[in-house]
């Protein structure tokens, strides 16, 4: 808890940085939304979805890419690994993981505020979104955006780690990337993904983080459902996560960092 | 330019990396186009134009759109030169810190997309039924386009002079340019594309000329004239970018110490 | 050599006052500079942390613009003609370096060579005189990183002089180093001004290098010139105390006029 706060705090001091942040991604809301608009406009009901539903699905996409560090990064680890500092903390009697995850939630509780807000506020006055009434609708959007952020932390974390194996990991930063934006219906919903296509989007781990989360909001999936596919790709990147931590701890004794 | 060269051979000391980085960006541009595929899987036509005229409208940006990037992208890096206090170092030599910061950490990778952008635009040219006296208006508008986009990344640069902690706002402008210019302009609102014409000129990067090649009523109405505008407006917004940087350099406050 | 009249140079420096509210406030860094350096000298500059040194030194070097006053280094007005200065004077930061971090010595001299177009032939020669002179010829091909901090300055000290300049101003180059190095670098930089003539200008906390190397010691205190004379006038400003280090504690203890 003493960490989630510091978590939330140091990254409280970039707040112009959260602004900016916030600003680009109202204004992406914005260009997207209308492409959006013009294809609901082509094909009303599509996916599921009415024109509102999709601008609010543009818009809570937009929201999630800080908290959720969509595009990667967002660790302090990564920067530590290279510089070979990690072996100090590898060696700390805490679990680096769960160092790491109370600092990353932190820091999501921080961006949550600061650059998910505008943009939904923004998108809400200029094209009107769907709110949920429902306060167990709320409860479980909460709960939704959470998970998504560890499952988020989980996939970074990994990637992070990677660099104890691989000289330079920006190749790996750039393929997590790829997946990231792609998977997770950042772009489109994946509900209107083709064929197999979004049958298999659906059910990849990246789905868990932003698709998910904004389908609860919209009411579009069982709230249940939603959460114990997102609580289930938690256990998987966790579990692989304390795996690779282990497999790193052991490297650092080995070799000396 | 041998410093470029040098930079790749750096880069070219870990191979694997370098060949996932340029797959990388080859497959992150072409996610892109991958929305406009699925997008048009659903509808035959967005904002009144088909996907042959929407993927040459999306190849002319997009090569512009990389070929600046590869060339000028790192300017956009300019608050972490600062930050590091690399830009000092950049002050001090007798060549204009503005190229020496194109060519900073040049790397292949920033072919990949350039080549993924010209294919999209001949994969469209051949399947676009269009009027061909009016070719010659093509290597126009590229050109036209990378002039503007450098010049729309030279402010964002010069922005940075000024908000050294936010250097995200200029993503807004650079990335949100990109963006803007993927879909026809039809599909925005009104407002937006007249900004687009008359305030941030880009819609002179493919939109204007763009309707001149594939014989369109301009949407909006704006006169005819305006298609041949693009270099008019590439040269205007060139010095304007040019005024901009000189002036951020010269209030430049240098860090600590 | 270099001629300062007037200089003065202030920043505004935001605080908060509270939750989101910031206030400015102008900060003298230098004010009402004057002092002539002339060719073929050797000078000291002291001054507290804070005091105006590094500023006064990005101002020779053009890397900031001044807010009053005129400044001329070998002819030149520096913010104005700072790439044609750049060929005329050489830098070294000692706090950090000017090279490329991750690229081999060797490369950055290189890269040096194109940044200034040094004829190839003088290249060699000077390189060949200057690894000759600095000792630099077992780690030319180590890149800069695992430099330690003696070899690398002595890098920094033969980059910036490849383009054999008439003017050197080094910002604290003896900082950090052990006594060996120190002295090094210190029979290198008495010997350059000695036998090339090449006009010297450094700043340093380190009072060895005064008393061993420079015939006129200039100190600044609050921005602006506190002594200036040579190193026995200095010590007869406090006749009473008898090691160089005592005068100089009293200069920056003294009470502000």
């Amino acid at each position: 808890m003493t960490i989630f706060r510091y978590g939330f705090r140091r990254h409280a001091t970039y707040r112009a940085a959260a602004f900016a942040g916030a600003f680009t991604n109202t204004i992406f809301g914005v260009l997207r939304a209308y492409v959006l608009i013009a294809l609901w406009s082509a094909r009303p009901g599509l996916g599921g979805y009415d024109v509102t539903d999709a601008v609010t699905f543009c818009f809570l996409t937009q929201a999630f890419i800080g908290p959720m560090q969509v595009f990667g990064g967002g660790l302090e680890l990564s920067q530590r690994v290279r510089t070979g500092d990690v072996a100090l903390d590898l060696v700390r009697p805490a679990s680096l993981q769960m160092w790491s995850l109370a600092d990353d939630l932190g820091r999501a509780a921080f961006l949550f505020l600061a650059r998910s807000v505008p943009p939904t506020v923004v998108g809400a006055a200029v094209f009107g979104i769907n709110v949920p009434v429902d306060p167990v609708t709320w409860a479980a959007f909460l709960v939704s955006v959470t998970l998504g952020i560890v499952v988020s932390f989980g996939l970074r974390y990994l990637v992070a780690l990677s660099a104890c194996w691989i000289v330079d990991e920006r190749g790996v930063q750039s393929m997590s990337l790829v997946m990231t934006t792609f998977f997770s219906g950042m772009m489109l919903p994946l509900a209107i993904f083709p064929g197999w296509l979004g049958t298999l989007a659906q059910a990849l781990p990246w789905a868990a983080m932003v698709q998910v989360p904004a389908d609860v909001f919209l009411g579009k999936t069982a709230p249940l459902g939603a959460l114990a596919f997102q609580a289930l790709w938690v256990a998987v990147v966790l579990a692989a996560g304390a795996l690779a931590t282990r497999s790193a701890r052991r490297k650092v004794v080995i070799h000396g960092g | 330019m041998l410093l470029a060269v040098t930079w790749i051979r750096a880069a070219a000391q870990y191979p694997l990396s370098m060949a996932m980085l340029t797959i990388g960006s080859f497959v992150v541009t072409g996610l892109d186009i991958a929305v406009i595929l699925i997008i048009f899987s659903h509808t035959g036509s967005l904002g009144g134009f088909t996907l042959p005229e929407v993927m040459f409208l999306y190849g002319t940006s997009g090569v512009s759109f990389a070929v600046a990037d590869m060339l000028f992208g790192n300017v956009d890096k300019l608050s972490q030169h600062v930050k590091s206090g690399t830009f000092d170092a950049m002050l001090i030599r007798p060549v204009s810190p503005f190229v020496q910061m194109a060519v900073d950490r040049f790397t292949f990778q920033r072919f990949g997309r350039t080549a993924q952008a010209a294919t999209v635009l001949i994969i469209a040219l051949t399947r676009l039924d269009m009027p061909w006296q009016r070719a010659w208006m093509i290597p126009l508008m590229v050109l036209c386009g990378i002039v503007l986009i450098t010049a729309v990344w030279t402010l964002g640069g010069a922005i940075q002079f000024i908000l050294t902690d936010a250097p995200e706002i200029a993503n807004a402008f650079t990335y949100g340019g990109g963006q803007l210019t993927q879909y026809p302009l039809s599909v925005y609102g009104n407002d937006l594309v007249r900004a687009a014409t008359f305030i941030v000129p880009l819609a002179f990067v493919n939109w204007q000329p763009g309707l001149f090649v594939l014989d369109r009523p301009d949407p909006l109405g704006l006169p005819y004239w305006l298609r041949f505008l693009g270099p008019v407006a590439a040269l205007a917004l060139a010095c304007v970018a040019a005024f901009a940087w000189r002036a951020g350099l010269r209030r430049y406050r240098s860090t600590g110490s | 050599m270099i001629e300062l009249d007037g200089v003065g140079r202030s920043f505004t420096v935001r605080h908060k006052t509270g939750w989101l509210r910031r206030g400015t406030r102008l900060v003298h860094a230098v004010r009402d500079l004057s002092f002539e350096v002339a060719a073929g000298e050797f000078v000291g500059y002291l001054g507290p942390n804070g005091a105006g040194k590094s500023t006064t030194i990005k101002m020779l070097t053009g890397i900031l613009t001044p807010t009053s006053g005129r400044i001329q280094v070998a002819g030149l007005d520096p913010s104005r003609r700072r790439t044609a200065l750049a060929r005329r004077i050489g830098v070294v930061f000692g706090q950090r370096t000017t090279l490329w971090w991750d690229l081999p010595l060797k490369d950055s001299f290189t890269l040096i060579r194109h940044l200034y177009k040094v004829d190839p032939v003088d290249h060699r020669k000077r390189l060949a005189e200057l690894c000759d002179v600095l000792d630099l010829g077992g780690f030319l091909d180590k890149p800069v990183r695992q430099l330690s901090l003696g070899q690398r300055m002595r890098g920094d000290i033969a980059a910036a002089l490849l383009h054999d300049p008439p003017v050197l101003v080094l910002d604290e180059p003896t900082i950090g180093l052990d006594v060996v190095s120190k002295a090094a670098v210190r029979g290198f930089l008495r010997g350059l001004n000695a036998e090339r003539g090449t006009t010297v200008l450094l700043t340093t906390h380190d009072l060895g290098d005064i008393e061993r190397l420079c015939r006129r010691v200039m100190l600044i205190d609050h921005g602006s010139l506190a002594f200036d004379g040579t190193v026995e006038q200095l010590k007869a400003t406090a006749p009473d105390e008898t090691s160089i280090e005592d005068v100089v504690t009293r200069l920056y203890t003294r009470p502000v006029q």
